[in-house]
């Protein structure tokens, strides 16, 4: 089995890591670390696919590598508007729930 | 993902972040291995370690909303259903693989350049590029509006305290310079070597959350024109030259072969200024003291 292989399969392990913490924890903060989890993964998963893409003298297809810079920035924009929300929501009700009776 | 309480969490996550920049080092990916350790584990980190300490009298009450073994058990079935899903993918990858870097290594004489990732960056995908500049304005702009109409136009997140002996402030003073020469060679040398304007933007932007929270320097109020103009002066200069490129080659983002070098560069410096800034008040946080104080 080569690296990348070994690491797509680490990748897909973090997903199913991720989302199983976004299901199950209630605290809102936990779940947007869960959601930075998922993301870890599937960025891994583009990172096996680029390294078997390696041509041409690159160590691998610097396609997939450049998207994941993307998505790493994209994703971090979003935890940072999800993290506004949440201290917001504490700051107007003094708890931090997404319980919609609550 | 199984820490008791959610400051350990972020510290692990901080943790899981430096470990998978080294994986990205041994998956040949050394730009991503920078973005990772910077964005995605740096100042994301410091992000939600900020976020871990203001919530916590919020923990214990949420900690009681735990789901019933119903819920849990059918999401562990799901997750795990998931997780092999996406391994029999990996698996089952096609052989020879596809990939697209010939087509980049032909290409990348015209650019100018001599990093490939930067010249996906910044030419065959700088439609990406400049969207992405621009979610990160909108979630600025998002982050912002969460303030309360009486704090609108004020000053972004708490007031830091430090003491001026202390050792942040020691720290700070130390290595605020260094980290500004480091984040401006990061940047430059991102047109030959691993590196580039995300890479170099972060670095800038975490030297100026450390003098911030040293209290050498305080964050501007929101809605300061210098700020603002710093803000939209990347997108709005990438977006310019995009449509230049209509008159100079006949597409949105072309550049002509023999200066898109120089607009490449025109490009990354107000970008990286922009990407920096954006970075440092998005972990700032919105308004929250008023613009009077």
């Amino acid at each position: 089995m080569s690296a990348a292989t070994l690491y797509g399969l680490c990748g897909a392990i973090l997903v199913g890591m991720g989302l199983f913490g976004l299901i199950v924890h209630p605290q809102p903060l936990r779940k947007i670390l869960a959601f930075n989890l998922i993301g870890g993964g599937v960025f891994l998963l583009f990172g096996a696919v680029a390294r078997r893409g390696a041509a041409a003298g690159f160590g691998g297809d610097p396609v997939p590598q450049a998207l994941v810079i993307t998505g790493i920035v994209v994703a971090f924009s979003a935890t940072a508007l999800a993290v506004a929300l949440l201290l917001r929501l504490f700051q107007e009700t003094g708890r931090a729930t997404l319980r919609s009776d609550g | 993902m199984a820490a008791r309480d959610t400051f350990s969490a972020v510290v692990s996550f901080v943790a899981y972040g430096l470990l998978l920049a080294l994986v990205w080092v041994r998956l040949a990916a050394p730009d991503v291995a920078l973005t990772e350790a910077a964005i995605g584990s740096g100042v994301t980190g410091g992000l939600l370690l900020a976020a871990s300490t203001r919530s916590r009298p919020t923990e214990t009450p949420a900690a009681r909303e735990k789901p019933g073994a119903t819920l849990w058990l059918a999401a562990a079935i799901l997750c795990t259903l998931a997780s092999a899903g996406l391994a029999a993918i990996v698996l089952l990858l096609p052989e020879p693989a596809p990939t697209l870097a010939p087509q980049a290594a032909a290409n990348i004489a015209a650019t100018g350049l001599g990093n490939p990732i930067t010249a996906v960056l910044m030419a065959y995908r700088a439609i990406d590029t400049l969207l992405e500049t621009v979610v990160l304005l909108l979630a600025l702009v998002g982050t912002w509006s969460l303030a309360p109409d009486r704090l609108w136009g004020g000053f972004p997140g708490p007031r830091h305290y430090a003491d001026p002996d202390g050792v942040l402030s020691f720290v700070a003073r130390l290595l605020v310079p260094i980290g500004i020469l480091v984040g401006i060679h990061i940047f430059w040398v991102g047109s030959v070597a691993p590196g580039g304007e995300f890479q170099g933007a972060t670095i800038l932007a975490a030297m100026w959350i450390l003098a911030m929270m040293a209290g050498l320097v305080g964050a501007p109020p929101v809605s300061r024109r210098w700020l603002r103009l710093v803000l939209v002066a990347g997108p709005a200069v990438f977006i310019s030259i995009g449509l230049a490129g209509f008159a100079m080659a006949s597409a949105f983002l072309a550049y002509p072969e023999s200066h898109s070098k120089l607009l490449i560069l025109t490009i990354e410096v107000p970008v990286t200024l922009s990407i920096a800034t954006t970075l440092a008040l998005l972990v700032a946080g919105p308004p929250e003291r008023g613009p009077q104080q």
